[in-house]
């Protein structure tokens, strides 16, 4: 027995997870399903054909309550930690957030959404009791920092999504991508976005704890709904171009070499009305205008071998100089190829340019890709 | 003779050619393969050596020659198209051929009785 092993924690899913065969595995201190019986492979097409089901109620669910009851006070005390512009969200709309640390590195990727008298924040596991010291250190002198621990959070995503939630709720056809409303699912109250982390069309519900269970053998009722374990969660992602906190982006990384200038709004870069004020802001903003010295990019090996996170990229066959570095990568069923994503020196980031991956002692020729591998049928 | 390896390698000896692949066992655990990494013809290997990569989509392992030989054949198919090794592993999926140094050295390996116990 190793006594200093923390146990994994559960998700209100876990029991069901394991009645349906998936592959259990520690993820982020949680027991979570790496696959079902299907397969990575299957699973992952399945949910660009039909629906897939993932639970990640990992994740944490974080309410921001502005204590003098006015949101833009919340608004705004968040925006004293995020690059993003939080006061412009208007009620029922998710946005997609960085907490940045003093040096312009990310702490980690979040979800916003204007709740009417509340923010909803959702965050990575792996960041989550990090991020919780981190907004009540920061924000509670206005806000009321509240995780939701008894609530699930469950995925739903591909073409099929709509209507299989929409069977349990009609309403939910109506929301275009990045909405977020309250539904009452099988009579309980959920938070439900059109949002997700595939690529596809889809969904993101809040779920209580206690209708978890039911609310998810619902869903699979239906036969376009398959479980989906994270194997595919990730190889669905880097598809679709999507960063992995821990992966892609990390503190040594910044928003601009992330090529995620676009979750920065006008209104919060040099010029803009609420320009700066997020920690890291004065490196955040010269890289806006200068550029940052390494990009991430898009990366495509030329031949069939997958290469993965850690492999060191080339200018050429023999050079010593390492001038990038692959951060995510495998194999794209949909894209029935290689996949990977990397950074490389901000001169080498021009969609074609050839480089060489180091793969078990041999250089194997990739091209610097665009993002994302799919075309990504978000519902606008 | 059918013979068995801990690392879950399949080896048929033939006048002291053994044909060598993964298990039925290993196939299911790693899942549909994506890519198979072979040998060079004519490589000589020493047994426990790092003798093909088979990928999934989530992950690469190591296939180990189970014996000291001379790779004679790789079986190209398998490079082609690498779900003939989840459809077939245990013959048409086969990896490579291995002139073995010692054909005797394959007596001490397992029989198939001894694997299956060993996977359950």
């Amino acid at each position: 027995m190793d006594d200093t092993t923390t146990p994994l924690k559960k998700t209100p899913l876990t029991a069901l997870n394991i009645e349906l065969g998936g592959k259990m595995v520690g993820f982020a201190g949680y027991d979570m399903p790496v696959q079902f019986p299907e397969g990575v492979m299957k699973e992952h097409l399945h949910t660009r054909a039909k629906a897939g089901l993932f639970d990640v109620s990992h994740m944490g669910q974080v309410i921001l309550r502005p204590k003098s009851g006015k949101l833009e006070e919340a608004a705004l005390a968040l925006e004293r930690l995020v690059p993003v512009d939080i006061l412009g969200l208007k009620p029922g709309r998710q946005r997609y957030a960085l907490f940045t640390d003093a040096k312009g590195g990310i702490l980690d990727d979040l979800m916003v959404a204007n709740r009417g008298d509340h923010l909803f924040v959702v965050v990575n596991a792996a960041c989550k009791e990090q991020d919780l010291a981190h907004m009540r250190a920061n924000l509670s002198v206005l806000c009321d920092v509240v995780e939701l621990t008894d609530r699930a959070l469950v995925a739903l995503q591909g073409p099929a999504a709509e209507s299989a939630l929409a069977a349990l709720a009609p309403e939910v056809a109506d929301m275009a991508f990045m909405d977020v409303r309250g539904v009452s699912i099988l009579g309980v109250d959920c938070i439900v976005s059109r949002s997700g982390y595939s690529g596809e069309d889809g969904y993101e519900v809040s779920v209580p704890e206690a209708k978890a269970v039911e609310f998810v053998r619902s869903l699979l009722a239906n036969p376009d709904v398959h479980p989906i374990g994270l194997g595919a969660r990730d190889s669905l992602r880097l598809e679709a171009g999507l960063c992995l906190y821990g992966n892609d982006i990390d503190t040594g990384t910044t928003p601009v070499a992330a090529a995620l200038e676009w979750a920065v709004q006008k209104v919060r870069r040099s010029g803009g009305a609420r320009a700066g004020g997020f920690p890291g802001a004065d490196v955040i903003l010269a890289e806006f205008d200068r550029g940052a010295p390494r990009r991430r990019v898009g990366i495509a090996p030329e031949g069939r071998a997958p290469i993965r996170g850690g492999a060191a990229l080339y200018r050429d066959e023999t050079s010593t100089e390492v001038v990038g570095q692959i951060t995510s990568g495998g194999f794209g069923p949909t894209a029935e190829a290689p996949v990977a994503m990397g950074y490389v020196e901000t001169g080498l980031s021009s969609v074609g340019t050839r480089l060489f991956a180091e793969l078990r002692g041999k250089r194997l020729p990739v091209a610097v890709a665009a993002l994302p591998f799919i075309s990504p049928r978000y519902k606008r | 003779m059918l013979k068995f390896t801990e690392d879950h390698e399949w080896l048929n000896v033939v006048d002291g050619i053994a044909t060598v692949g993964i298990t039925t066992h290993a196939v299911e655990q790693l899942g549909d393969l994506v890519f198979v990494d072979l040998p060079e013809t004519g490589a000589t290997l020493a047994r426990n050596d790092a003798a093909a990569t088979v990928e999934s989509v989530k992950a690469a392992s190591d296939v180990y020659c189970p014996l000291d030989g001379e790779v004679v054949e790789v079986n190209e198919a398998i490079r082609n198209d690498p779900s003939l090794v989840n459809a077939d592993p245990q013959a048409g999926g086969w990896f490579f051929k291995l002139k073995l140094a010692n054909a005797a050295d394959a007596e001490a390996l397992m029989d198939e009785a001894a694997y299956l116990a060993l996977v359950g």
